[in-house]
């Protein structure tokens, strides 16, 4: 089998001392097994396949992703610092043309965080992804950018920081949330008002293999890569879709994963959940890198890997048909469905709860986004949880209109602390954040 | 008394130490058809006359693996490799003869399918068949399970002359390295065991009895009697005589750059609080990526004696060696040349010197003195910037913690030792570009012989106590045994420490140099469906290279 190979680039950081709590699938054994596989694999002696250190993110980077309540150092350990690091470190190796692609194999994971922090939620406190990304557009200038998020979970708190951008395209492949924390994630959630189409969701059923796996990428996700035409593909590469997953039900092998890569060809790919750590992620990592360096990952297989046993049911594939048939539907109208939605009005609210399952706090939350047809929407969100924090936040998006400007500037600074704790200004186009 | 003698390319050097410091050194040109010869000649120099009584041992250091390996004087060997899945043997890089053999052990270290019993004594019968006498035996995570490969060894090993096994080479976890290393090993064995048999008869008929060791390339010694299991471990032993020679004669203790300037290439090693840095997984060897522990060194292709040319008007130094200097008769002017006009060599003939940088000189249009001053400080920035940028690699190289990320441990020397030929010369003017103060050591001419003669015995092992399992593995000596539920990581230590001391006197060390150093204690709750169900500990031990006990032939420590 003749590929071509890519430059490889792997951020590796297992955080061998680091857990939320000694038994915690998020712990310090985690990556251990990975590591072996990975080192005694030879993988890091290949010449295309480079290593490199994680950074540690600043307060700065995270500020650009989030709006942390109350402020950044309270809701991150160095950990988080040092995760997201790992994928800014990936980002730096392949937007400065060091290598073709690269994989952030770090943790603590990410994409369960949202636009507003008050504290860890799915394992994850603040979002390495977005983190990521606007640190490519701070460094690297404005760029249309692709998350694909592969993890088995609804990668939620992605879906909700770029809820309105129509920059950003958010696709989320996913165990049905019916069935599986956090319950969101259905083909009807496309994106605000503004940036309709930008947010992708493909619930799957549960027991879905490999074949349905790669049915939605090649009937959903690629053909809509094909027209948002983004700078870059992120991967957010969470591996708890696999068979031996102890916390999901779905079937995906290594073979599964290794293939979905090789297709998706991301420029970066990010670690996120997966909590078969002896069984999957040794088997699927080295899947994974191998795909992304163009070599042959034909022979990498789990120890009881069984096709015959893991191949789904006509029934499965008829409901992914379906799924990946709906979705199409709603992409190609994504452009008419502006008008039913908005109607007359100026702006549109969204309210929702949130639940900090890791931290057990509650959260409620009200959006506004400003109507706009020349940018993502001036966004003002109040956001109260049960800690106590009462807090308004005001967000212009990059190319923000001169129009939702004036007003966003406005808001920030004629509203008093009042009723808030804390009111804060993140102005994504100018990398400008302000809190009083 | 100790006698020191280093095997070099193109110098054997030699020298007589006891604990009041050097006695007598000298350098002979090395005979590579016959190594004996050079030995003969550097041991009547120094030992004239009758020293049984006081000879308390010989180390050597020697080019004859290295050698085997880069000019491919090497045997054939049959390899048999248990891979399993995972990487392709199509992106393996294989050495002939290798036949892949059916068994799967993972990364815990359980068998998931066994060896297949006479397909393996098919690939026996056919390497009695095609007369192949050295066999390489390799199997995916051997470090954790030897099993398979010990069977294979009992099957193969009537039929041939010597096996190796890959656990036995290193506890480290790389397969690709295990086989090449496991490979080399065979290749060179003969030949290795032929070179020791003949040293030992010349010493033994002059010094019965005397202790001979060998140096290998982590800077560290070993009985040469042990040695003829693993010929593969003297490989690249030379930089690393160089570097234990600096050490043993600066008496380094901080941070500091080591430089061999030689007369084709500079060799480039660093010490971190006195202690040579280390290869993260192993030496490479013409290609061959190894699982040798060895002293990191880097080169860079400047010497003395490189070619020096001016091309589309820039000045260009090196790679290339197109013989010894002008100022000796050389074909082309040379950075030595240079340092001779400009009055900072007194070294050959400044007249022929002088004539050879004037085609540089036009060819830059400046006088023969500027050209002189350029090419010395062209040199010297070249090398500085190769140092400067091994540093930078060493300071971003990969870390697994926080502990370690947050404490950001980052070499920053401030001496720099130099050794070589045009040492004198440059060693100021790159300690300036450095920001490193210069020194250059007594006796640098016979550095690695006097390096080789003080070399302690270096050992190192690697365990792992899966309770879980109820198993602990010491890698490197395919040993296994049953522990309690409660075995912890001061256990690992207690044993491991045990284990090392026996190998370490095994391999002949001093029972004064037996310093033992915790290299990595690390332990990890196994969780099996949110219950703990055990410990994975993981522990690395080691006898660090340095000095031995009781003798001193350097300077005062810096």
């Amino acid at each position: 089998m003749l590929k071509k190979e890519k430059r490889t680039g792997v951020i590796f950081f297992p955080a061998f001392d680091w857990a939320i709590s000694p038994n915690h699938p998020e712990r310090e054994e985690r990556l251990l097994y990975t590591q072996d596989q990975v080192f005694e694999e030879g993988l890091l002696d290949f010449p295309n396949i480079l290593e490199f250190k994680p950074r540690v993110a600043r307060a700065a980077d995270i500020a650009r992703a989030h709006i942390c309540v109350p402020d950044v150092a309270s809701v991150t350990t160095e950990s988080h610092l040092i995760s997201a690091g790992g994928a800014i470190a990936a980002a730096d190796k392949v937007l400065s043309g060091t290598v073709d692609n690269a994989f952030a194999l770090v943790r603590p994971p990410g994409h369960h965080a949202m636009l507003v922090v008050h504290g860890a939620r799915g394992f994850c406190n603040v979002n390495i992804e977005a983190i990521m990304i606007e640190y490519i557009r701070k460094h690297y200038g404005p760029k249309r950018i692709a998350v694909v998020d592969t993890d088995c979970h609804h990668g939620d708190g992605t879906q909700d920081i770029y809820w309105n951008d129509p920059d950003t395209l958010c696709i989320s492949m996913h165990q049905d949330g019916r069935t599986l924390y956090p319950g969101t994630g259905f083909t009807d959630e496309i994106g605000g008002p503004n940036a309709l189409g930008a947010t992708i969701n493909i619930p799957l059923p549960p027991r879905t293999s490999d074949e349905g796996f790669l049915m939605a990428l090649d009937r959903v996700i690629l053909p809509i890569l094909d027209e948002f035409r983004p700078d870059l593909v992120i991967n957010s590469a969470g591996q708890d879709n696999h068979y031996t997953d102890p916390i999901t039900n779905m079937r995906i092998s290594a073979q599964g994963y290794a293939l979905l890569n090789e297709r998706l060809a991301p420029h970066i790919a990010v670690l996120e959940g997966g909590y078969s750590i002896e069984a999957a992620l040794p088997y699927v990592n080295v899947g994974i890198i191998l795909a992304m360096a163009g070599l042959d990952y034909s022979r990498v297989r789990e120890p009881d890997y069984d096709p015959a046993a893991l191949r789904q049911s006509a029934e499965i594939t008829r409901a992914v048909e379906e799924v990946s048939h709906g979705v199409m539907t709603l992409w190609r109208n994504r452009r008419s469905l502006k008008k039913n939605l908005v109607g007359q009005a100026a702006a549109l609210k969204r309210r929702k709860s949130i639940h900090y399952d890791t931290d057990g706090i509650s959260e409620r939350q009200e959006e506004t986004v400003r109507i706009c047809d020349d940018c993502g929407g001036m966004v003002a969100v109040e956001s109260a949880a049960d800690t106590g924090n009462r807090i308004l936040a005001v967000i212009l998006p990059g190319r923000c209109c001169p129009a939702c400007r004036s007003e966003g500037e406005r808001l920030f600074e004629r509203t008093g602390r009042g009723r808030y704790d804390r009111i804060y200004l993140q102005d994504r186009e100018r990398d400008l954040y302000l809190e009083k | 008394m100790i006698l020191g003698i280093d095997v070099g390319g193109t110098h054997t050097d030699a020298v007589l130490i006891d604990h009041t410091g050097v006695l007598k050194k000298t350098k002979v040109p090395t005979d590579d058809g016959n190594l004996l010869s050079s030995l003969l000649a550097v041991t009547s120099a120094l030992a004239d006359g009758d020293m049984t009584g006081r000879m308390e041992r010989v180390v050597l250091s020697s080019t004859l693996s290295t050698n085997a390996i880069v000019q491919n004087r090497v045997d054939r060997v049959g390899m048999m490799v248990i891979s399993g899945p995972g990487i392709a043997p199509s992106a393996l890089n294989i050495p002939q003869d290798t036949h892949f053999l059916s068994g799967y052990v993972n990364h815990r270290g359980a068998q998931v399918l066994d060896i297949d019993p006479a397909e393996a004594a098919q690939v026996c019968h056919r390497f009695r068949a095609e007369g192949i006498g050295q066999v390489g035996i390799v199997g995916k995570f051997s470090p954790r399970n030897p099993g398979h490969e010990l069977r294979l060894k009992a099957m193969v090993e009537p039929g041939v002359r010597h096996v190796t096994v890959g656990h036995r080479l290193s506890g480290h976890l790389n397969f690709p390295r295990r086989i090449a290393t496991a490979y080399l090993n065979e290749a060179v064995w003969n030949r290795y065991s032929g070179f020791v048999r003949e040293v030992l008869r010349f010493i033994r008929e002059r010094t019965p009895g005397i202790p001979v060791y060998i140096l290998k390339a982590d800077g560290g010694t070993f009985d040469i009697g042990q040695s003829l299991e693993f010929p593969v471990q003297t490989i690249l032993s030379g930089p690393a005589a160089s570097i234990m020679g600096i050490l043993a004669l600066t008496n380094c203790s901080t941070d500091a750059i080591a430089l061999d300037i030689g007369g084709t290439t500079t060799d480039i090693s660093l010490f971190a609080d006195g202690v040579p840095l280390f290869e993260p997984i192993g030496v490479t060897i013409e290609g061959h990526q190894t699982l040798i522990r060895g002293l990191r060194t880097a080169s860079i292709g400047i010497g003395g004696d490189s070619a020096v040319r001016v091309r589309s008007g820039l000045l260009t130094i090196g790679p290339e060696r197109e013989g010894p200097a002008a100022a000796f008769g050389g074909p082309l002017p040379t950075p030595t040349d240079a340092m001779v006009v400009l009055g900072l060599a007194a070294v050959g003939d400044p007249v022929r010197a002088a004539a050879a940088l004037r085609p540089v000189s036009s060819a830059l249009a400046c006088p023969v003195e500027q050209a002189a001053e350029m090419i010395y400080r062209e040199t010297c920035r070249r090398i500085a910037a190769r140092i400067r940028d091994v540093i930078g690699e060493i300071n971003d190289r990969p870390v697994y913690t926080i502990h370690e990320m947050l404490q950001d441990r980052r070499i920053s020397p401030r001496h720099l030792y130099v050794v070589g030929g045009p040492a004198g010369s440059m060693a100021a003017e790159l300690g300036r570009l450095l920001g490193c103060e210069p020194h250059i050591p007594e006796h640098a001419e016979v550095a690695n012989a006097v390096g080789a003669a003080l070399a302690r015995t270096t050992v190192e092992t690697t365990l792992l106590a899966d309770t879980e399992r109820g198993l602990l593995t010491v890698s490197e000596e395919g040993y296994q045994t049953r522990i309690p539920p409660r075995f912890s990581a001061a256990d690992a230590i207690r044993i491991g420490t045990d284990r090392l001391v026996e190998k370490a006197l095994r391999m002949g060390t001093d029972p004064a140099d037996t310093e033992i150093e915790v290299v990595e204690v690390q332990e990890f709750n196994m969780v099996r469906g949110f219950m703990t169900t055990g410990k994975n500990i993981r522990v690395k031990l080691q006898i660090k290279p340095g000095s031995i006990a009781g003798y001193s032939v350097g300077g005062a420590p810096c």
